[in-house]
């Protein structure tokens, strides 16, 4: 079982080993609506934490999608190139975005477990 | 002094909560933006019939005079040909500034025969600007009764299989077609319905009290076909239809040539003018307008909206997008923008800028998909 942590902007981090796989939170999807679009960052990209990574496109809006940490993009969901409804249809698990070498996961403490963001949506 | 600035809600409130609408504030109404989806809203529309709380925008009746007094005096104030409107007919048309700029559009009706209000005109204008058009008509018209109509829902049945599911209420399918408009009964409730719409289907639109509107209302959600559809749909479906927005895709700079929507001038005007912004707009009809409202569609997913930038082969900016979205129908961007009359051919290559990345597509014809009015009476 993969531990996840959350954003106070909605997106979730799931821990993978040393990596965290990111993503939006369903609660996030379901604010957005239907996606259309996802704009991916590049793998190899050094990021640090609060950067605007991606771009989620509704039919409605464009809404950026903060990294709530900080190391380098490894993989990137490129599924979503062309099936961006997966972030609606599982938006924490097949929908997520990017994949992070964590370089700092001390940064984890200052996210929300599930039971806190339940709490911060409800 | 207007201290009571808190939102309205329309007699359709509960219902829309009821039915699980996402409420927002929208034009100093509580309207719903979406209730299933807007995607599926959307298609449901296209393919379906879909039921539209349109409360929000402002009615206006005039009356006080004969109908010819007071369409030669409106004719002063905007450019469609207003006294070859025939009883219960409707047209299109703008309010125009000085410099012929636009300043709303809006839809005229005159009074259906054979009813009490066979000689009142009614206007229905856009939610934002309706106290700004109540006082510019109020001014210029003081000789007529001017009045913006409160205690009314409009509400909008729209989709193939609206003339189906009214039919089962009224008789009003079998009698009007696009563009026409009568008093007449629905599921019993008085009702003023027009077979009109901002979707590019066929549908209707009722203007019903307050008080009887929720209930009209459940009636026809209860028909199989219908499903409420809230605001984002609404906007999806008018941008497939190539159908402007006010305050977006036509504003008071810019004037009804360059928008393309020289049909809200009537033929005769284009001669005669006497409007305000005649002078202006009869002359750019003579020399032609320097840019223009165009559809593009763009390859990739990626939606170039409202605010993007379109340039040139040397990255000159030359033009900007108005609306856009993802096309339910199509699944791909499409948008409306203005561009140079030189650059605004079908067929012609365009760019736009999208945070800062290149996004290639071309001029397409308006509307982007089909529109299924009825036009006549089979």
């Amino acid at each position: 079982m993969s531990d996840i942590k959350y954003s106070s902007d909605h997106e979730y981090v799931k821990i993978d080993g040393g990596n965290g796989i990111i993503g939006v939170s369903i609660y996030a999807q379901e604010q957005l609506g239907d996606i259309v679009y996802v704009e991916l960052p590049n793998v190899g990209e050094d990021i640090k934490k609060g950067d605007e990574i991606a771009v989620i496109e509704s039919v409605k809006a464009a809404s950026e999608l903060y990294s709530p940490v900080s190391g380098t993009i490894v993989a990137i969901n490129e599924k979503l190139n062309d099936e961006p409804a997966f972030v609606n249809l599982d938006a924490e698990g097949e929908g997520w975005i990017f994949k992070v070498a964590l370089s700092n996961v001390s940064e984890l403490d200052e996210l929300m477990n599930e039971a806190a963001y339940n709490k911060h949506i409800s | 002094m207007d201290l009571d600035k808190e939102n309205q809600k329309t007699s359709l409130y509960d219902l829309h909560i009821a039915h699980g609408g996402r409420m927002v504030d929208f034009c100093g109404y509580i309207l719903p933006i979406q209730f299933q989806g807007i995607v599926a809203e959307h298609k449901h529309v296209r393919q379906n019939a879909g039921l539209f709380d349109v409360s929000h925008m402002g009615q206006i009746s005039i009356s006080g005079a004969d109908f010819d007094t007071m369409a030669v005096a409106l004719e002063a104030l905007m450019p469609a040909d207003i006294l070859s409107l025939k009883k219960g007919e409707m047209r299109y048309s703008v309010l125009l500034n000085k410099n012929g700029g636009i300043e709303d559009d809006l839809i005229i009706t005159r009074g259906a025969k054979g009813h009490e209000d066979e000689d009142i005109i009614s206007i229905v204008v856009n939610a934002a600007t309706k106290n700004n058009d109540l006082a510019i008509l109020q001014n210029e018209l003081s000789e007529l009764d001017v009045v913006l109509e409160t205690g009314r829902s409009l509400i909008a049945l729209q989709g193939p299989k609206a003339a189906e599911v009214i039919g089962r209420h009224s008789s009003v399918a079998d009698e009007l077609i696009f563009m026409q408009a009568k008093n007449s009964k629905i599921a019993g409730f008085d009702v003023f319905v027009s077979r009109s719409g901002y979707t590019g289907e066929d549908g209707f639109e009722i203007c019903v009290d307050d008080e009887n509107a929720p209930a009209l209302v459940e009636i026809l959600l209860n028909e199989n076909e219908v499903e409420p559809i809230g605001l984002g749909a609404r906007d999806s479906l008018r941008l497939e239809a190539g159908l402007c927005l006010f305050g977006h895709d036509m504003n008071k700079n810019i004037d009804p040539i360059t928008a393309s929507i020289i049909f809200a001038i009537g033929k005769r005007r284009r001669s005669d003018g006497g409007f305000v912004g005649a002078k202006a707009v009869l002359e750019i009809l003579e020399i032609g307008a320097e840019q223009k409202r165009v559809g593009m569609m763009f390859e990739g997913r990626m939606p170039v909206r409202e605010g993007a930038e379109l340039i040139d082969e040397n990255d000159e900016i030359i033009g900007y997008v108005t609306s856009g979205t993802s096309s339910p129908m199509l699944e791909a961007p499409i948008a409306m923008g203005y561009l140079p009359i030189e650059k605004s051919k079908i067929g012609t290559g365009v760019c736009a800028l999208v945070r800062s990345k290149k996004v290639y597509g071309s001029v397409v014809k308006m509307p982007f998909v089909k529109q299924n009015y009825v036009r006549a009476l089979s």
